[in-house]
């Protein structure tokens, strides 16, 4: 039935969009941790959204398909007395875009409120439904 | 006096079987409204509504072959109302990342939608109480 799968679409959105706000927070968090578990500057995780059926009748919903480090170098910042430093003095911080990060949480979270709002709406017609012999 | 009340309480039934598609669409463009390359989808309702009356509705197209294209978005294929012709939204402003969802095409689109459902749904109701009254004689 078409507004129990209106449902299902929006709770993938709601996951991906946590999903997509827990990478932003975690990028935020580490914006300036200079070795994350390898030992390296942490690398900023951007999550991959794609579009796949939910439900086997082929309703489309959405998933993460995976989550990337991002790619683009960490900027260089002079600190000969940091132990991280290298012979030169630099020090290579995280590659996270704070500004990039907070539009993105922006985003993630009136994605989320929108999609909740869907929620809110096929319940209520859903309940109109189950009132209609009444 | 049955058989008109089964036509009208018919025709609801599938202008709220359509919306309800609709409404499904419509959540489905909003929750890939971050989604790369993923292209907008909805149906022009009145020309869904006009394929009904006119008794065109299934469009589904028959497989003999399970290499054959399936032709999903159809009325009468899959979970697609009779009738129902799902095409891709034109662009309004092309995005960089291939996604062609806007969001206040969409959310308006829903929440007129939901609105029309809830007309049907209200019609629906009422046509039950028509019948009971005639059926108490009160």
């Amino acid at each position: 039935m078409s507004l129990f799968n209106v449902m299902t679409i929006a709770a993938s959105a709601l996951t991906a969009q946590s999903a997509r706000l827990n990478a932003t927070a975690s990028n935020l968090a580490n914006a300036e941790s200079l070795t994350g578990p390898d030992g390296k500057p942490y690398k900023a995780k951007q999550v991959i959204f794609q579009a796949m059926p939910v439900t086997s009748d082929g309703s489309v919903g959405v998933r993460v398909a995976g989550v990337v480090e991002s790619a683009t170098p960490g900027r260089n910042v002079y600190d000969p007395k940091n132990p991280a430093a290298n012979e030169q003095g630099y020090v290579e911080m995280p590659n996270v875009n704070v500004v990039e990060e907070m539009t993105n949480m922006i985003s993630a979270s009136r994605a989320y409120q929108t999609n909740t709002e869907i929620m809110s709406a096929a319940k209520t017609l859903m309940l109109k439904t189950l009132a209609i012999a009444q | 006096m049955s058989d008109s009340f089964d036509q009208h309480l018919g025709s609801l039934r599938s202008v709220a079987n359509m919306r309800a598609y609709r409404q499904e669409l419509l959540a489905t463009n909003i929750a890939n409204a971050d989604t790369p390359n993923y292209k907008a989808r909805d149906f022009d309702f009145q020309a869904a509504l006009e394929n009904v009356k006119a008794g065109r509705g299934n469009f589904a197209m028959a497989r003999t072959s399970p290499r054959h294209l399936k032709g999903d978005n159809v009325g009468g294929a899959g979970n697609v109302p009779a009738g129902v012709n799902v095409l891709y939204r034109s662009e309004f402003q092309p995005n960089v990342d291939g996604n062609s969802v806007n969001m206040d095409v969409e959310r308006s689109a829903f929440a007129e939608n939901a609105v029309q459902l809830e007309t049907t749904l209200t019609l629906i109701q009422q046509e039950f109480h028509r019948m009971q009254t005639a059926i108490q004689g009160q």
